[in-house]
């Protein structure tokens, strides 16, 4: 469902993304693991086609997402990191304007509309203005967005990011359910959330991949039965020197 | 289509916060204000409007125009949005001309509120309504040259007093190159050559003919290529940005 072939993204001199490849399957829940900086959201950017990659391409249900980038883009459902909403807007006056942008229209927009706000528990604010409510309930409706078109492809980047630990839970579990009939791509920086709702992980490290499995394999190759210890190992810390500091 | 819905979204975003209500209002009470006063309106007797009301407008238009613009791609990326309408299944080119399309309709109904003015005249004299609706396809075109403009601005920064400051420069600028008693003491100073030059980037030259009721072609392809211009410039910078 997603193919990722030899993916870069070079800003300036900086590579951010470095000959990325993987693919996730349907029904498959893929943990997109990495320190901050190691070029998770850049190529989550590039697979939702918001940005162009360098060289290499990403195919969403076998389309290419450089070449045609509007039909890969119907396929995708995308939370962005920071959950953009227009604050102006209500919470259901947010998600019909994003059906009606996916080419819904009547009574199929007012359905799944009504099914996001019912997915995503929006329920008892739908009818609020975005700007007055909390961060849990923003990023539930950013959520949403992205499952209104019922997309082939969920592309999530920190999905659970500031929210409480119910609310974590709810969103892991809600990404395990629709990773059942979908294939979902989505990072986080916390290792529980990986061994609780991914069939996969890969680890990415300054644009690359360093470690990749199931969590259970993961684990195994840590040697010491601990995700973290795995993380330390394979990815650089930011107070270390880098190559090129030292150089 | 997709253009259709981004102008929906602008055009109630503008209606759904004051901003519209604001810069209306304040037109009007300028524009009006200005007949009145400066204008000289009642003393003058002329139906035409071609002196008392349209001259004023370019004037309003270079400190209001920007600040119906100044949003539109400053604040989607202020807040991040861009990434929203990046990942949706749409052109950047519908996007821009949705949202183009959404602050020029703010400015046609601030426009079209100065209706009584016409009709003031329409009932103390016997003016030319054809050439006053020239006077106005002129002074809305001068609008959405503004208005473009702006959005242009608009994609390069994501801070909204920026492209405010930056755009009602340009546009005052504008307004005041080719404006006579500008260019006649720029004349004293520079080659005759150089002051064609300056005049030629003003809009008071094409505004003005259109004022007085002459449809010029070449008015026309000035506004709009001013227009066009400026919005492929913001696909690009959009793009570039992206990249």
């Amino acid at each position: 469902m997603i193919e990722v072939v030899k993916l870069t993204k070079q800003f300036g001199s900086k590579l951010a993304v470095d000959h990325l490849s993987f693919s996730v399957k349907k029904g498959e829940v893929l943990g997109f693991l990495g320190p901050n900086g190691a070029g998770k959201s850049t190529t989550m950017r590039m697979v939702t086609g918001f940005i162009p990659p360098t060289s290499g391409d990403a195919k969403v249900c076998g389309i290419s997402i450089v070449d045609q980038p509007n039909q890969a883009k119907q396929k995708i459902g995308y939370l962005p990191e920071s959950a953009p909403l227009y604050q102006d807007m209500t919470v259901i006056g947010f998600l019909k304007f994003c059906a009606a942008i996916r080419g819904l229209t009547g009574s199929a927009k007012n359905e799944a509309v009504e099914k996001a706000i019912e997915t995503c528990f929006l329920q008892s604010v739908a009818r609020q203005s975005i700007d007055t409510l909390s961060k849990g309930y923003r990023h539930r409706t950013c959520l949403a967005q992205a499952l209104l078109h019922d997309p082939e492809v969920l592309i999530l980047d920190e999905p659970t990011d500031g929210l409480d630990p119910n609310q974590k839970h709810e969103v892991r579990q809600l990404i395990k359910r629709l990773g059942e009939t979908k294939a979902i791509l989505f990072s986080t920086h916390i290792l529980e959330e990986v061994e609780a709702s991914c069939s996969r992980a890969v680890i990415v490290d300054r644009g690359r991949i360093v470690a990749d499995g199931t969590p259970a394999e993961l684990i195994a190759q840590s040697g010491s039965g601990s995700l973290t210890d795995l993380f330390r190992k394979v990815t650089t810390r930011d107070t270390e020197p880098t190559a090129e500091a030292a150089a | 289509m997709s253009s259709l819905t981004i102008y929906r979204r602008e055009l109630s975003s503008y209606f759904s916060q004051p901003t519209a209500y604001a810069i209306i209002v304040i037109f009007l009470f300028l524009s009006l204000g200005l007949t009145f006063s400066f204008g000289n309106f009642m003393r003058v007797g002329d139906s035409s409007l071609e002196w008392t009301f349209f001259f004023w407008q370019p004037w309003v238009f270079m400190l209001l125009a920007p600040a119906v613009g100044m949003k539109l791609w400053a604040d989607e990326q202020r807040t991040g949005t861009i990434e929203l309408l990046g990942t949706f299944p749409v052109s950047t080119w519908s996007a821009i001309l949705g949202k183009f399309l959404a602050a020029a309709t703010v400015w046609f109904v601030a426009i079209a509120l100065t209706f009584p003015i016409v009709i003031t005249v329409n009932y103390l004299g016997d003016p030319d309504n054809g050439a006053i609706l020239s006077g106005y396809i002129g002074a809305f075109l001068v609008c959405c040259t503004f208005l473009a403009i702006t959005m242009l601005v608009s994609a390069c920064t994501r801070d909204q007093v920026v492209c405010l400051i930056v755009s009602v420069a340009i546009c005052v600028l504008m307004v005041l190159c080719g404006y006579d008693d500008f260019t006649r003491e720029l004349a004293k100073a520079v080659s005759p050559g150089f002051v064609e030059g300056i005049v030629s980037i003003g809009v008071w030259d094409h505004f003005r003919s259109l004022n007085r009721g002459l449809f010029r072609l070449q008015d026309f392809i000035w506004f709009g290529s001013i227009i066009t211009v400026c919005l492929l410039g913001t696909s690009a910078i959009l793009s570039a940005k992206r990249a």
